[in-house]
């Protein structure tokens, strides 16, 4: 596969504050592999946060509005791909609220001076990444660009199906079924969905310190030797409150695909990892 | 409690039960029964004790009641301690108790809805330090339209007094640069500030 097809297209892209600011690797590394697969993400021109878990628990006018804006910003139509899994979350039940609730769309209508996106598909990424007709790459990056890296998928809340939104497709596996043809391995293990504690691990510490340490004590018994995340906000727990004496590496899923095409960067991500991966990585064989 | 499943219930009057013959709220109960259906646009009535939603929650352990209780209080009137336990500060609204509920009731809906009625009654917060932490955010959306970490946990340290709690943690996030020192802004911060400073429950 060439650097740019010939089918290189855009597509709108929401951040998120997390890509934004702390997690700036899962950033790049995520805009490089689409700009590889043939998309340039095209930020949503003056993006604002989608209002956080902080939002919808104590400031129910906020959480409407803060990703409605976002909503009157973006494309008619077409899909919209966001990075983080939460705010997926804030701005798909924003759209299913307006496309449900007459007031809330004359609300939105009035506030923002156009209708609701309603043909606007939201697309989180690993929804996107599964539609891709990744052959291409696989082809390019071989069998073996991760060979033998045993990892434990973490999916964090991104598989949990919010009452309020049935029938939402599961991302369940593409991970796995990714990093496989890769050469990696993944393993089976007890903790790939549950909650990181997200606000918990700033504002209580305490209770979220022995949880993610239960859920490094069950990657290592799995056999993992790193684990995969899907959301830069677990990534950032993960690694911040671990405090078992062996640390795990933690890797935003991005990295990896972005590695095994071969992009430049990696080394500079993995600067700004808390958990140094490239022992691990040097150990595998996989960077020099 | 008698539950009447036959088809001779009495007539329905509005403030029925689940099945006719069971648990009826009266008064100031019944209309805060009803506004909270209204708003969480879910129907906690439906509950049917099963504990699905406690035995998956990640941290049940840390809370007071679990999410089945509090919804049981709420079925049994009892909205007063639905308003004062940890549970509805702690839990994060991570769907998996509504992922895993048979009756999918939307039970983050219900904890929101909860935790904003306790700010509207002051009723007082067991989880002050949470209730801090979220103000903090919304001030950093107001002032910037987007999160600023490094604001965030700063004046979240100063408004809990605990200065050198976790201060390693925060020295290894600033050493990898993960607090970026100035913030990242949208250009109408003023309608993101207009947002967030529309009358809500906790601005």
């Amino acid at each position: 596969m060439t650097q740019k097809t010939s089918s290189t297209r855009e597509i709108a892209f929401f951040p998120g504050c997390t890509l934004a600011t702390s997690a700036k690797e899962n950033y790049q590394s995520l805009a490089s592999f689409c700009e590889r697969m043939g998309y340039i993400l095209r930020e949503l021109p003056d993006w604002n946060c989608c209002g956080t878990s902080s939002a919808h628990s104590i400031h129910e006018e906020a959480a409407f509005h803060l990703p409605a804006r976002n909503l009157a910003l973006a494309p008619r139509e077409g899909t919209l791909l966001v990075a983080c899994p939460s705010c997926s979350l804030r701005l798909k039940q924003t759209q299913h609220r307006l496309l449900s609730d007459s007031r809330e769309r004359s609300r939105f209508e009035s506030s923002w001076g156009t209708p609701p996106p309603d043909k606007l598909e939201i697309l989180p990424f690993l929804a996107f990444l599964a539609r891709l007709d990744l052959s291409p790459f696989f082809a390019e990056a071989g069998g073996s660009a991760l060979h033998a890296l045993r990892f434990a998928p973490y999916y964090g809340c991104m598989l949990a199906r919010p009452a309020s939104l049935p029938g939402q497709p599961s991302p369940s596996g593409v991970m796995e079924s990714v990093l496989e043809r890769l050469g990696a391995k993944s393993c089976r293990w007890s903790h790939a969905t549950r909650c990181c504690g997200t606000f918990l691990a700033a504002a209580r510490p305490d209770i979220v310190t022995p949880r993610i340490n239960a859920m490094m004590e069950a990657a290592a018994h799995s056999g993992a030797e790193c684990i995969v995340t899907a959301c830069s906000m677990c990534h950032f727990s993960l690694e911040l409150r671990a405090t078992r004496r062996q640390q795990m590496p933690v890797f935003h899923f991005a990295e990896l695909l972005a590695m095994a095409a071969g992009i430049p960067g990696p080394q500079n991500w993995f600067k700004r990892h808390l958990v140094d991966p490239v022992p691990l990585l040097r150990r595998k064989e996989l960077i020099v | 409690m008698s539950i009447n499943f036959s088809d001779s219930a009495p007539p329905r009057d509005g403030n029925e039960g689940a099945f006719g013959e069971g648990i009826r709220l009266r008064g100031d109960k019944l209309s805060f029964a009803r506004e909270l259906r209204e708003v969480s646009r879910t129907e906690f009535r439906h509950c049917l004790q099963c504990r699905s939603c406690s035995g998956g929650c990640h941290f049940v352990e840390a809370m007071d009641l679990g999410p089945s209780k509090v919804l049981r209080l709420l079925q049994l009137g009892l909205e007063q301690w639905a308003l004062e336990n940890s549970t509805i500060w702690i839990c994060v609204g991570c769907h998996t108790c509504d992922g895993n509920c048979p009756m999918a009731i939307d039970i983050p809906a219900v904890m929101d809805f909860l935790r904003q009625k306790a700010l509207q009654r002051n009723v007082p917060v067991p989880e002050p330090d949470i209730l801090n932490f979220h103000r903090e955010v919304l001030g950093s959306i107001a002032r910037y339209g987007r999160t600023h970490k490094l604001e965030i946990m700063l004046r979240y340290k100063v408004r809990t007094g605990a200065w050198f709690e976790d201060l390693d943690a925060g020295l290894r996030m600033l050493a990898k640069r993960k607090l970026d020192l100035l913030p990242s802004t949208v250009r109408s911060r003023e309608i993101v500030q207009r947002i967030v400073h529309t009358p809500g429950q906790g601005s």
